[in-house]
This record gives structure tokens, sequence and C-alpha cells, in this order.
């Protein structure tokens, strides 16, 4: 009964432990498609601890989504290479059984749109007491009295009887909190949240986006969110990883990665954003081109083509950028993968 | 972008709607139609921005396509240029259709599949009587108009990314030489670094061609930089609208403060030293609305004539730009 009650959670002593809780290294991600082969995501290392928010950025294509997927074993068409270690134990190569007794119990995971994630024939309460079940080999009326104290934990109004409710009784925003007491069910110590909020109304994703960090806090979780928006990492992130093109274009803590980004990538997504603090008056400076596509990827740098770095770079400056894949470098506490990152008081 | 001020009061502006209401009918037997949009009025002038904001299910997008006619009003009238377009027919709309375009969210299930980009854009010409020959031409000065390489005005939308496409859409939308745009979240769909362009193309082509759009959108950013005045939309009315300037800065109405305190700002510091307004609960069904002001379960204002009385439209100051819906509005600072 220990792990039903909420001393699961980690103690400031645990959480301040020098090794981190996730830690992913080389991880390459391959598949096969009609259109030839892609390399979804090259060599991306990172690292999440207790109580830290990691969020990823990237747009469509930068592998930030097929990240997520990878570390919880969901890739079975993919070719998965490189390390991935939750707790020290490795995750990659672990057979369905032994991923299966982590997933929903030590790591967990939350997606952009819950409907698709919640069965419709059953009630929420009957879906989480089940998940419940499975895990802790839990008696039902004690998998059930999880279910609405989850439910209640995670704010919806009268848990007692929405339990008996079927998912489409519930608006957006209350599937999205049922999907959350679903994935803490168990008390996991790492929640993956793939765009929670993208599907949201901005005033539900702030709630969602608050619920996330409440729970954190009171429960030491690591949580990884996958995000396209620079106002939800700004909110909720500790350390940022910016994906470009299935590669890490730059790491860094959240304060640093918006006050001093190095990779022109970062900044070109920074100056493009329209903002509610800023004056209207000139062009947005728009970053120029698409992003890559994976199919056909670029000798050098995967942003050359639409880098102003690389474009204002004399010749032979610009061949590194068009034939040289740039290698993840820099400051320890801040890498960039740049021929010509901006650091504080350099400029290259 | 040109400014509401310079219209004299003896000019109609171009689109007059007034008290438009869109109702949909009931899906099940037995219950009440559905009023997407309640009886609503704003004015568009030439070559202005009016942005219009909400989340979703508020009735924005009904609105738009309700002016150009995809949708039937039921009640109230759009005029268009002095004259009330509402209840005309399809065939004698069709000329007006030259003045009046729109252009969608997604590009790419807004484009045929199979016509080429050249014949995607010359469509509305050939529909308004050009010859194949004329529409061609004007089609590829479009394209070059829009951003486009004319070289590929022989290519399939597929062979376009999502920004490239959108490009599409609104030289399609611009054939005909339109006076107003009808645009529904035209960047949303679109990856992060490519909304700036699209914004800038809207922009630009607003300075060159005197356009006026009507720019429907959930994201408050992105029509702060675009509009020159803005209306919210909640549960199918008009809770505040006026100059983007006051709306933004001093926003009257409870929903327009918690909708804008809501938005995340990409500034770490920012948003940790920023007070925000969560609002509880969701937004209501429309096939439902809450007695008195819609508003009223999630605002944290409400009194007891907000449970029984809608609140209508009005100035808020007397000489203000800017009109709210409230019983009880911020104070102007």
């Amino acid at each position: 009964m220990a792990l039903l009650s909420h001393e699961g959670a980690p103690g400031p002593t645990e959480r301040d432990a020098p090794e981190p809780l996730l830690s992913v290294r080389d991880l390459s991600v391959a598949f096969t498609t009609a259109r030839g082969p892609v390399q979804a995501v090259d060599h991306l290392s990172f690292e999440v601890r207790r109580g830290r928010t990691l969020g990823i950025v990237g747009e469509s294509g930068s592998g930030k989504s097929v990240t997520s997927l990878a570390v919880l074993g969901l890739h079975t068409a993919a070719e998965v290479t490189g390390s991935i270690r939750l707790h020290g134990q490795e995750l990659i190569g672990l057979d369905e059984r032994g991923l299966n007794r982590l997933r929903g119990r030590r790591m967990a995971m939350i997606f952009q749109d819950p409907l698709s994630s919640l069965h419709p024939y059953y009630t929420v309460g009957e879906q989480i007491a089940e998940h419940h079940r499975v895990h802790f080999n839990s008696r039902r009326a004690a998998a059930r009295r999880r279910a609405v104290e989850m439910l209640a934990e995670v704010g919806i109004p009268e848990p007692e009887r929405r339990a008996g409710e079927y998912p489409h009784q519930f608006s957006g925003g209350m599937r999205q909190r049922v999907m959350i007491a679903m994935a803490l069910a168990c008390e996991p110590e790492l929640l993956i949240a793939d765009e929670p909020t993208t599907a949201l109304d901005v005033t539900v994703q702030a709630q969602i986006l608050e619920l996330i960090a409440r729970l954190q806090a009171d429960r030491g979780l690591a949580v990884v969110m996958i995000t396209h928006d620079l106002g939800v990492v700004a909110r909720v992130a500790h350390d940022v990883l910016v994906m470009y093109g299935g590669r890490a274009a730059e790491q860094a803590p959240v304060d640093t990665l918006f006050a001093t980004p190095a990779h022109p990538y970062t900044r070109g997504l920074l100056d493009s954003l329209p903002r509610l603090d800023d004056a209207d008056d000139e062009p947005l400076r728009a970053i120029p081109g698409s992003p890559p596509s994976l199919l056909a990827p670029a000798p050098g740098c995967a942003f050359a083509p639409r880098c102003p770095r690389a474009a204002a770079a004399d010749a032979s400056e610009r061949l590194r950028c068009d034939t040289e894949r740039p290698p993840l470098g820099g400051p320890a506490g801040h890498p960039a993968a740049c021929h010509f990152p901006a650091y504080e008081g350099v400029t290259s | 972008m040109t400014t509401a001020t310079e219209r004299t009061s003896e000019s109609p502006p171009l689109l007059a709607v007034r008290d438009l209401t869109t109702t949909f009918p009931a899906r099940r037997r037995g219950s009440a139609p559905v009023r997407a949009v309640d009886g609503i009025s704003f004015d568009v002038a030439e070559g202005e921005t009016l942005g219009l904001v909400g989340e979703s299910g508020c009735g924005k997008s009904t609105t738009g396509r309700t002016i150009v006619r995809l949708l039937e009003p039921t009640t109230g009238s759009v005029s268009y240029d002095g004259r009330d377009i509402s209840r005309l027919s399809q065939r004698a709309l069709r000329p007006l259709r030259r003045e009046l375009q729109m252009v969608f969210q997604d590009p790419h299930s807004s484009l045929n599949p199979r016509q080429t980009v050249a014949r995607i854009i010359s469509d509305p010409l050939l529909v308004q009587g050009s010859s194949a020959t004329d529409a061609r031409k004007r089609a590829l000065e479009l394209m070059e108009l829009v951003g486009l390489i004319p070289e590929h005005s022989d290519r399939y939308p597929h062979e376009f990314s999502g920004g490239q496409a959108q490009r599409v859409g609104i030289a399609r939308a611009l054939a005909t030489g339109p006076r107003l745009v009808v645009a529904d979240e035209p960047v949303s769909a679109l990856d992060v670094s490519v909304q700036a362009q699209i914004v800038n193309l809207m922009e630009r082509l607003q300075r060159e061609l005197g356009l006026a759009y009507l720019f429907i959108a959930h994201d408050l950013s992105v029509v702060k930089r675009v509009c020159d005045r803005v209306a919210v939309m909640y549960l199918g009315r008009i809770v505040e609208i006026g100059a983007k300037e006051r709306v933004y800065a001093a926003p009257a109405h409870p929903y327009t403060r918690a909708l804008l305190s809501a938005v995340p700002l990409p500034d770490p510091a920012a948003e940790r030293a920023r007070e925000r307004i969560t609002l509880l609960g969701d937004p209501p069904s429309p096939a439902a609305p809450p007695p008195g002001c819609t508003f009223h379960p999630r605002c944290h204002k409400a009194q007891d004539i907000c449970r029984t009385e809608a609140p209508v439209l009005r100035i808020g100051t007397p000489g203000e730009a800017r009109e709210v819906a409230c019983h009880f509005p911020e104070e102007a600072p």
C-alpha cells in the first residue's frame, strides 16, 4: 500500500542528487519511408533532473516529437541507436515487457489531443483505475478510489460523479486534465508532455500550464515539455533545447537562451515573433524560406540556406556552412551547433 | 496602414455589419438552434484592418463566412459599399465577388490538389469571364507579387511548403482586385518561422493595393501586429471593440483582460514578473449560453445584474474610440 500513498514522491535529498533522472546520449532515430530513408533525429543528447522542466522547441520536422516517442520506446519500426537512461537503466534494447513495466509507471506521456488517447467506450474513472491495477495489482475498489483522488487533484469538480462519465462528456481542457490524472496515477518520476496545450484555447492553456507546474512542484517530477511555442517555453521551462532538422541547434538555461541566443536560428525565431509588448511599427524580421525537408538533408548546416550569418559571411566561411555540419560546441552550459555562434562579448 | 480616423462621416464604410445573427439548426430534436453569431455590429473602413479575436466556438469564423456568404445569415444585414448584400442571390452576388475575397487557414486543403497553381490563381478570373490567356498572364504577375517564382506556375500544391501554399491562396484571393479580404486564421497553420513572412506579405499588399482586411485569428499577438482596430468575441457576441492601442493597452472588459494576460510572452523574466488572471472553467457551449451576460460564470466581477441582464455594447468613456459590453467595465486609466 505504500506505493499508493504520496510518500513515493522523491524527497529533497534525492532531488538534489547529481545524476540526472533521464539521460539521453547520441540518440538517433531513422525511418525508412516510401520516399526514402529519413534521419528524423541525429545524435541528440540531453538530460533532465528531478524537479526540472526541459523545454524542447522546434518546428514541424525538427524531430521533437520523434524524440519523445523514442524515449518511451514507441518507435518499433524505426532504427533507434544511442543511449536513453532512466535512473541509470538503459532503455534502448529493452524488450516490450521491460518497457511496459516502466511506461506509465516510471515515465508517462500526455499528448496534444486527449480525445485520441482516451478510450471512448470506458468511463474516465475506469480508464485511470485500469492503469493503476495493471501496475500495482491493486484491488478494484482501491484503484477506483485512486482514480477519484487523481481527478480531484487535477482540479476536476465533483470527481466522484465525473469518474463515471465518458471522455466525450468532457470539454477539451477537462479532457487534458483527465490525461494528466491518468499519467500521474502511478506516481511516475518523468512526465513527457508533447504539445499538451496546442489544441486548447489560450485561457484554458493557462490553466493546464499552471496545473503541470503545481504538480511538478508537489511531486518533484522531471518534465519534458515539447512545444513550438516560445511563450510556453518561457513560462514553464528551466532549461531549453532548440531543435532544427533533427539535431540540437542550441541548449541553455531558459534565461540565457532568451537573453543571449547563440544560434542564428534561435535569434531568428525570437526576432520574427509578433509580441504583445512590442511596438508594431516595423516589419517583422522574418526568417526567409521554410524548415528543411528530412528527405533531402543539406550536407552542411541544416539552417545555412536560411541563415543571415551564412548569407553575410565571406566565400570561404560560407562554404563551411554549406558543406560542413557544425558540431555542438561552445561553453558546457550553453552549447550551440553553429560555425559562427554569437556568444556574449564574442562576435564572430 | 491607414487608420479609420480619415474616414468622413458622409461616405459609408466599406463594410457595415448590423445586428448579424447566424443560427445553426439543432442537432437533436427538441433542442434549441445554436446561435453561433448573436447580433453583432461593426464597420470596416476602406484600407483598414479590423482584427476579430476570440477562442474556439466564439463565432469569429462563422462571422467571416457569413459576410462572404459562404453561410447564410439568419437576421441582420451586411452592407458592402452601402448596399445590403445579405439577401442577394448567388447570381446577383457574383459581380461583387470580385471585390470581396477570402483567405483560409489551411492552405493545402483550400487549394485543389489536381490543378496547377497557375490554374488555381486564375480560377476566379475565369469565373469572372476573363480569357484563359489573360487569366494566365495575370496569374504569373500575381505569383511575382506574393513572392512566388513564376517559373513554378505549372507545379501542383503538394510541391509547395505551407508558407508557399498560403502565398498561392493569397494570390488567388487577389486575382480579381478585391477591396476587402476576409482572412480566417491565415497564419495559424504555419510554422512559427514562416508566420512572420505571411504577416509581412499581407501588410505589404495592403499598403500597395489599399486593401481592407477582416483578420480573424485566435492569436492575440498576431492580431495586435496587423490590425488598426480589434473586436473581441465571446460566445457569439462582441464584448469589446475599439482602436488597437486602447484595447491592448487598457482592456475594459474582464474577458479581454483575462485573454491578454493568458498569452504566454516569449520572455522568461517578464513571465515571472507578470500578474495573470486565470479564468475558471471552459468557455460554455453556444448551444446553451448562460443567461444574462454570457461571461458571468467565469467573471470575477460578476454581480446579480450580470446573471440576469445581458449588457449592451456601449461607449465606455465619452469620446473614446472603444465600446464595451459589460456592466462593470474597467476604468480607463
